[in-house]
């Protein structure tokens, strides 16, 4: 186990790497920087000093050993808009995100894996075909149209919850919604389908053989297997969250 | 084989049964859990409990379904096919396992199989099903040396003998009915070489043919009569 934790950790470093790498080779090849930073009247002078100071004027090599013993020293650099180191906007806006994350992927789970759970056991019913629609009308609809709709009737009509900003549990509320239902809607449908694959299962007929009480085959059975898939997949979605939650929060207006 | 739960330890699946249907709790419970384990001779059974059944061998994961369901002290033991998917060697050790269970225990057993060899080694009464009924019953002895239904005799001369070589493998031949829409009569009828006109309008009574020996077969009541 430790031997491979070790090897996975090693892996991404190696990704990283290569993913600088490329980031590196690609802005050297989009032009110079100091033409695209500097005004046209800027005098040949201007671009000397700007090029030393930026270390434009060093080897290439050199350039991308500097870039990379910065970023694993955690300097990201500054930024060339605001003259800000990086990192500091970085953290200015990432818990907003993480926090964003979550708790819709607390809501998500929350609200897919009974429902799915649900959907399975009475499959076929009015509740399975109930939660079928709410699964596809939750995995159709754009999140910047839900989140816009979420906004117009509780933040604008009924003025009930905020139309956006951050700070309070309410605030949360609608963010995470949006963003939760589209994820809730996918982990529905996979629970459902892996739960019925599971109830199919030589050892779920023997578990209601041994005349164990039906909510106990489910849960206590049937989850446990059923949940290996959805685990998987939940995991990847919350990088999801992380990485892309931007046009919910831009919707959002959950920026500082 | 596939009855034990992928996710759950082997203790939890033997010791829930057993707290469910006897109450007990604790080291009693435990003391129950590992004495059902034992008695189907599973080796360090305080161990095995921790384990999941795919660090156990097929053998191994069948002795410890039936250690599941022996653990409540049942009166009856339907065994349907429970050698399928072991290897030669291993079904007999099994088989050897539940008859000494058995004589232990005194617990009745209905084996439920397609092997001839296993019948005749572990049954003392064979019950002889043709299309969802009994069509004989007898003791092994009776039922192997004086077969009275037909479907029972050609079922015995499919058997490959040992000692024949190069021999063609004997087969009954037609299918089995469509059990949705059965005949009238005998449903082994369009396939018995024995049939007569009697066995095509109603099913056949059970004929005694000696001490708890019975057949449903018209022609088996003829020649007993």
């Amino acid at each position: 186990m430790t031997r491979y934790l070790v090897g996975r950790v090693l892996q991404t470093l190696l990704s990283m790497l290569v993913v600088i790498s490329i980031v590196f080779v690609l802005t050297r090849l989009s032009g110079d920087p100091v033409n695209l930073l500097l005004d046209v009247n800027a005098t040949e002078r201007d671009q000397e000093v700007l090029t030393r100071y930026l270390g434009l004027d060093q080897p290439l090599p050199v350039q991308y050993g500097i870039y990379v013993r910065n970023i694993a020293l955690g300097d990201f650099g500054k930024s060339v808009l605001t003259r800000r180191p990086v990192t500091e906007h970085i953290w200015e806006r990432l818990p907003a995100t993480v926090e964003l994350g979550f708790v819709a992927m607390f809501m998500s789970v929350l609200i897919g894996i009974p429902l799915g759970m649900y959907s399975a056991v009475r499959r076929g019913g009015v509740a399975d075909r109930a939660a079928r629609i709410f699964a596809v009308l939750g995995q159709s609809m754009p999140t910047f149209w839900l989140g816009l709709m979420l906004i117009l009737f509780f933040g604008v009509v009924l003025g009930v919850l905020p139309a956006g900003g951050r700070g309070s549990l309410a605030h949360l509320v609608l963010p995470a919604f949006t963003l939760g239902y589209f994820t809730s809607a996918a982990i529905l449908r996979l629970t459902r389908s892996s739960m019925l694959e599971v109830l199919g299962s030589d050892y779920i007929k023997f578990a209601r053989l041994k005349g164990l009480h039906e909510q106990v085959v489910l849960w206590k059975h049937g989850l446990k297997n059923a949940l290996l898939p959805v685990v998987t997949f939940a995991v990847l979605l919350f990088v999801q969250f992380l990485g892309g939650a931007v046009v919910t929060e831009t919707v959002c207006c959950r920026t500082p | 084989m596939t009855s034990l739960n992928p996710a759950l330890i082997i203790g939890t699946q033997v010791s829930e049964v057993v707290r469910l249907h006897q109450g007990l709790r604790g080291t009693r419970l435990r003391d129950r859990v590992l004495e059902a384990l034992s008695r189907l001779r599973i080796p360090a059974a305080a161990t095995r409990l921790r384990h999941y059944q795919h660090q156990l061998s097929g053998g191994m994961r069948q002795r410890v379904t039936s250690a599941i369901a022996m653990s409540c002290a049942p009166r009856l033991l339907i065994a349907d096919e429970p050698t399928t998917s072991l290897d030669v060697t291993i079904q007999a050790q099994y088989l050897e396992l539940l008859k000494e269970v058995q004589a232990a225990t005194g617990v009745a057993v209905i084996l439920v199989t397609h092997d001839f060899g296993i019948v005749a080694a572990n049954a003392d009464r064979v019950a002889v099903m043709y299309a969802g009924r009994i069509v004989e019953m007898g003791s092994t002895l009776q039922v192997f040396n004086s077969p009275g239904h037909p479907y029972t005799q050609a079922l015995l001369r499919c058997l490959p003998d040992v000692e024949l070589k190069r021999q063609e493998l004997v087969e009954i031949g037609g299918q089995p009915p469509d059990l949705a829409r059965l005949p009238p009569g005998c449903p082994f009828a369009p396939r018995c070489p024995r049939r007569q006109p009697v066995c095509d309008e109603a099913y056949p009574p059970a004929v005694p043919l000696g001490s708890g020996h019975v057949a449903h077969c018209w022609v088996a009541s003829a020649a007993a009569a």
